[in-house]
């Protein structure tokens, strides 16, 4: 093989016309996962044997069927690997935790068995924040993950190992979640795209449950075509998670319009990205997109509400982990993870639930209001997805507040259950990742996808790997 | 600026069922403390006669046939594989009640 695929396309034109074999794939995969993952520590399980299997296996049909394989499974050769927090049967699970270092489900997610139908290779689990806690890449019980276009520097989190294998090269697309940006941060910082869905739209079962109100299922890919390809095989109800919802999106008839937030440009945000950021904004106005000042003035209160209420919903959901059924005790929690239920368990307790949690749901009931209002005036909405391009592995890890703080642009979308689409455009004057995040209205991934395609097309926007050290 | 105490982070912990050293109530009551401090924002918003949101979807009582679907049904072995603390198909837990007999 001459040079890895970067996008479904590539990979499935290649397969077809015999250019090489999802064995093949499968082989240059792992080969780069033993050169350059441990230094990188994107991977806590690698899945050879499987790979292996669902290659030769996709191998037989391709040759069976030839251009009809594709229109039957539409991610078939497609190699991607799960967060581990993805159940996946038989394949250790862990949420990066030692609580469940050697914990093997009996079942699998929605997502990785709807991915597998589709005929996706699975070339293992990624690294995480442990229990999806987390900014950086720097709270695994595995290790930190490193950013792979700069070692010194993180690559974002929660998804860091996701985040990291498709900017790498580890595989070609990869699945994530998104409590308060742990798709979009990972995203912004390792360059490729990132989509956190509409709440509701992707099925949570089987998925390490974190803040149930808020957690969003996504995915990372080099492309908004590999973005779409994806989401349309894992949206949709399937009768396990009850908050499913499946709704329909009518694009804008006239000139589309995109909202600029005030209060997302304002004091704290680095210049760097704030001028990137317009940059790209105004990339779609050349485009013949209006651009308009918006202004959602409870959005600032974001990052308190959230931190009230997902601490909440982490306290009662790890309440779980008590070693009787599966996976070790209490004691094996990380200092995150027992920061954050004791914060939870702080809100919530007698004499302090009204102070805490009931006022932060109240502002949060403003902060949707604010969206609500600002989805009258414009289309969608363009904001940073961080205050600051990728920062120092170490910069924030000793101060948990500071740590927090990274997340301030990704709470309103989690807050009030819109689709948010991370979109690369660039890179820093030291070389790292920049690009910006567009929001919409509940259900309008079809609105970020047309305009995903727009930006790729007017900006030129060409995949490309790092180079990576071993 | 919120200063929590010792006694407000063991009791937490306890209802929390985590177990901490003297070291770490030190230092979480510090952490802690900042976030407390913090999220005080929220005072300043007024919130009088608004409705709290839960959940952002709008549903309400996904119901589904109340039919057993064997298809997604774990076997006993498959419930009980994630542990070896396990007797003659029954989980091991620890004691909790220990009296034998009532007074």
């Amino acid at each position: 093989m001459t040079s890895l695929p970067l996008t479904i396309r590539e990979a499935q034109e290649g397969l077809l016309k015999k250019e090489f074999s999802a064995v093949e794939l499968v082989d240059h995969y792992l080969e780069r996962l033993d050169k350059f993952d441990k230094k990188l520590n994107s991977f806590i399980t690698v899945s050879d044997e499987l790979a292996y299997l669902q290659a030769k296996k996709a191998d037989k049909v391709i040759s069976k069927l030839g251009e009809a394989a594709f229109k039957r499974y539409p991610l078939l050769g497609v190699v991607v690997a799960y967060k581990d927090i993805f159940l996946t049967k038989g394949l250790r699970t862990t949420a990066a935790s030692k609580v469940l270092e050697s914990y093997v489900p009996q079942y699998s997610s929605t997502v990785a068995e709807r991915l597998e139908n589709a005929g996706c290779i699975c070339i293992g689990k990624t690294n995480l924040d442990a229990w999806a806690h987390g900014s950086s890449g720097e709270r695994s019980d595995f290790g930190n993950t490193l950013n792979p276009w700069n070692y010194d520097y993180v690559p974002g989190g929660s998804s860091s190992g996701s985040g990291v294998s498709v900017a790498a090269g580890f595989s070609l697309i990869a699945t994530g979640t998104d409590t308060c940006g742990s798709i979009r941060l990972p995203a912004n910082y390792c360059g490729v795209f990132g989509l956190k869905p509409t709440y509701g739209s992707v099925s949570r079962y089987g998925i390490v449950a974190m803040a149930s109100s808020l957690d969003s299922i996504g995915h990372f890919a080099r492309t908004t075509a590999d973005i779409e390809k994806v989401y349309k095989v894992t949206k949709g109800r399937d009768g396990k998670d009850s908050t499913l919802d499946e709704k329909s999106y009518s694009m804008p008839k006239r000139k589309i319009k995109i909202g600029i937030p005030k209060e997302f440009f304002a004091k704290g945000l680095e210049r760097q990205v704030k001028e990137s950021v317009m940059k790209s904004a105004k990339v779609f106005e050349k485009e013949g997109l209006e651009l308009l000042k918006i202004s959602m003035p409870y959005t600032k209160y974001g990052i308190s509400v959230y931190y009230i209420i997902q601490p909440a919903e982490v306290s009662s959901n790890l309440g779980r982990y008590d070693g009787i059924r599966y996976g070790n005790d209490r004691t094996e929690f990380g200092d995150e993870a027992k920061r954050r239920i004791m914060l939870g368990t702080y809100v919530l307790s007698a004499g302090y639930y009204d102070a805490y949690y009931l006022k932060a749901m109240k502002v949060r009931s403003k902060i949707i209001n604010d969206v609500d209002k600002a989805f009258k005036k414009v289309d969608a909405i363009i904001a940073p997805v961080a205050p600051t391009p990728p920062f120092k592995l170490g910069e924030k890890v000793d101060d948990p507040l500071k740590m927090y703080l990274t997340d301030i642009f990704a709470a309103t979308a989690n807050l009030s259950g819109i689709p948010a689409l991370a979109v690369p455009s660039g890179f820093s004057k030291k070389g790292l990742p920049l690009g910006f995040q567009l929001m919409g209205p509940r259900f309008s991934e079809s609105l970020l996808f047309k305009l995903g395609y727009i930006f790729e097309s007017a900006s030129k926007w060409r995949p490309k790997l790092p180079d990576l050290i071993d | 600026m919120v200063k929590l105490k010792d006694k407000d982070i063991k009791h937490v912990a306890k209802l929390a069922q985590l177990s901490l050293s003297k070291s770490e109530i030190v230092k979480f009551k510090k952490q802690l403390s900042d976030v407390i401090g913090y999220v005080q924002q929220l005072n300043e918003v007024d919130t009088k006669g608004v409705v709290e949101t839960s959940q952002t979807t709008g549903l309400e009582n996904a119901l589904r046939e109340d039919k057993i679907d064997a298809s997604r049904t774990l076997t006993q072995d498959e419930a009980l594989s994630g542990t070896d603390k396990t007797n003659k198909g029954y989980f091991l837990v620890p004691m909790i009640l220990k009296e034998r007999t009532a007074k």
